[in-house]
């Protein structure tokens, strides 16, 4: 009698499953991109179908620009269009806060979805689910950008720095948003629920703008607070754009912001990656 | 109990290898859950291996440790070999995973969906937009292509969440309770398509609630209850610890229950089990024949019965045999196949 092997479980495979041999250990840095950018694409077409995040980034411009010029312009630079060289950059750097603190929000309440199940259990970068709307979100700062800087003009400011100072305090605006948004990606990804991040922007958000030389300036405070107001990393990015935009010139503060900006990012988004990748 | 009624594959045939998986939720002090404790599990290379449990047993917090979706909390697993702490990006290239609950993106149409997955997983535009039409035809989407999701029906999500595991053709697949909430016809379709995945060579790990979801698919099932295997083997070794189909009858009067009792156990040589519902009897029949006997007994005895049924035994029943205790799901929604 001849041994046969007995298998109760005998497989009905018709072809042995393939089982790729070489399985890469981590994606590669071009994976890691096209996987963003995948990422991306899908953070906008989320934005088209939910037109009210950008109610934020056009109302807010507007509003804040108007109501800041009139109120505050006579009391502090004597008349609405001196104030204007001052307050546009001081508020473009607010709406550049105010826009990016949406993002810890949205990635909360993102990732409580079924689909980001999915995205962990795919072979993907860490980073890609994080970075992707980040890239997304710039579309929304560059909408609050412009606004701000055209209602600015509506309201007879004529910027000293020309269209290519413009420009460069723009393009800082925009850098300076993505950013800080890797805080408040961190905050989405540690906090527990989306109306905690909410609360914890706020709190993040209020002393950073106007404990800054966005409004007024930093030397009509009181000593303690001047100090705060000078190491204030959004005072920097006030006073580069205001640089830029009035005296279309390159300086140090440029540099402080960038290199502020660069720190952020440095600090927060390996830590977003880490929590991320913990979560569950 | 019947634990390891098989002697282990060699390990390079494994599909999965885990020992003495462990997952504890909560914090020391307060009341630790044991969600999963101490399960091992062998899956070979091409079979299709069900885990069969009632809710809260621990089937999806298993499976995501084993996808990489959980940490480890005890144990050892891999994946082909590849261990699943060191190594989760090499395992997450090896799994398809079709969670309990539809991982789409609900704001996005079935083929954007699909496309935004093939472009994660490394295919060009051109490609991901060819594989996702492809496969919304397979799965009888294509009409529903251009709808968002959140208009979808539970069917329809199901079927779209399986599609979007097999973009990248992964060796083995995971199926957390595939079938839940369909009706007969979409379940009939998902068994299919399962078939059809087993038959190009893919392994398969699924879990259910049903024993004959199980039984129709699976070569192999582990039964595990608060987070232990408390059985392992074919449907047929299952079975037979149940007998192999049950008689369900209901009597007219429920007063009788008793005395049909004793007239079943006497016919049969074994006493059977009242359900939950008074008046009902569940006679485990080792072969199907025994009913007759039971029936012409209970005539006999003048006790009228309003209904009969001779079925398979539900997942309650081989849980009871197996630990003594109800499984808590199997109230009302036991799927029953109606033979008699
Ligand atoms: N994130 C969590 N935190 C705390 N406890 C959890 C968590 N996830 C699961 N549990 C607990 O672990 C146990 C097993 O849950 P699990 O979801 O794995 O069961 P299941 O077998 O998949 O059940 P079902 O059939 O209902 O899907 C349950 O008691 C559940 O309450
Ligand atoms: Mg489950």
């Amino acid at each position: 009698m001849t041994a046969v092997t007995e298998s109760p479980q005998a497989p009905l495979a018709v072809r042995a499953a393939v089982v790729p041999e070489d399985l890469a250990s981590r994606p590669s840095l071009r994976e890691t991109v096209d996987q963003t950018l995948a990422m991306a694409w899908r953070a906008t077409k989320k934005m088209r179908r939910n037109p009210e995040q950008f109610f934020d980034v056009t109302i807010q411009p507007l509003l804040f620009t108007a109501m800041f010029a009139y109120i505050f312009g006579g009391a502090i630079s004597g008349s609405v269009k001196d104030y204007l060289p001052l307050i546009i950059p001081g508020i473009l750097a607010q709406t550049a806060l105010t826009t990016c603190m949406a993002m810890g929000t949205q990635l909360r309440e993102d990732m409580d979805k079924g689909v980001f199940d999915r995205f962990r259990s795919l072979p993907i970068a860490r980073i890609a689910p994080l970075a992707g709307p980040a890239l997304a979100d710039v579309i929304r700062y560059m909408i609050a950008a412009t606004l701000t800087i055209l209602v600015g003009i509506a309201m007879g400011f004529r910027p000293g720095g020309g269209v290519l100072g413009t420009l460069g305090g723009w393009l800082l605006t925009i850098v300076a948003a993505w950013s800080l948004a890797w805080i408040f990606t961190w905050l989405g990804t540690v906090a527990r629920s989306a109306q905690a991040v909410q609360g914890i922007s706020m709190m993040i958000m209020f002393p950073l703008t106007f404990l800054s030389n966005a409004f007024v300036p930093a030397e009509s405070l009181p000593g303690w607070l001047e100090a705060f107001v000078k190491v204030n990393p959004v005072s920097h990015v006030v006073t580069a754009c205001r640089d830029l935009i009035n005296e279309g010139q390159v300086t140090a503060e440029v540099g402080w912001a960038l290199l502020g900006c660069a720190a952020v990012v440095a600090i927060f988004a390996p830590l977003a990656v880490r929590s991320y990748s913990r979560k569950i | 109990m019947n634990d390891n009624l098989h002697p282990p594959a060699p390990r390079g045939d494994l599909a999965v290898d885990a020992t003495g998986l462990v997952k504890t939720f909560g914090r020391p002090g307060s009341n630790i859950v044991r969600a999963v404790d101490g399960v091992d599990l062998q899956v070979v290379r091409g079979e299709v291996f069900g885990v069969l449990g009632p809710n809260g047993a621990g089937k999806t917090t298993m499976l995501s440790m084993l996808a990489t979706l959980l940490p480890i909390d005890g144990g050892h697993a891999s994946i082909f070999g590849v261990d699943v702490v060191d190594q989760p990006h090499r395992v997450r290239q090896l799994l398809g995973v079709t969670g309990q609950y539809a991982s789409v993106d609900e704001n996005l149409t079935a083929t954007e969906n699909l496309v935004l997955f093939a472009r994660l997983l490394g295919h060009r535009w051109p490609a991901a937009r060819t594989i996702a039409a492809d496969l919304l035809e397979r799965f009888g989407l294509t009409e529903a292509a251009t709808r968002q999701i959140k208009n979808f029906s539970g069917g329809m999500r199901r079927r779209l969440d399986l599609a979007a595991s097999l973009i990248s053709r992964p060796p083995l697949i995971f199926l957390d309770e595939p079938t839940t909430g369909l009706d007969p016809r979409t379940r009939g379709q998902m068994w299919d398509t399962i078939r059809e995945l087993v038959a190009q060579g893919s392994t398969i790990l699924l879990t259910t609630q049903y024993l004959d979801e199980a039984d129709q698919l699976a070569d192999r099932i582990a039964v595990i209850d608060a987070g232990r295997k408390v059985a392992e083997g074919t449907p047929e070794e299952l079975k037979a610890g149940v007998g192999s189909s049950t008689l369900h009858l209901r009597l007219t009067d429920r007063t009788q229950t008793a005395a049909a009792a004793a007239v079943v156990e006497r016919a049969l040589g074994e006493a059977p089990v009242l359900t939950p519902e008074a008046g009902g009897l569940n006679v485990p029949l080792a072969n199907a024949d025994g009913a007759g006997e039971v029936l012409i007994a209970l005539r006999q005895a003048e006790l009228s019965i309003t209904t009969a049924t001779v079925r398979q035994p539900t997942l309650d029943e081989v849980f009871l045999a197996l630990t003594g205790h109800h499984s808590e799901t199997s109230e009302n929604d036991t799927e029953t196949e109606e033979v008699a």
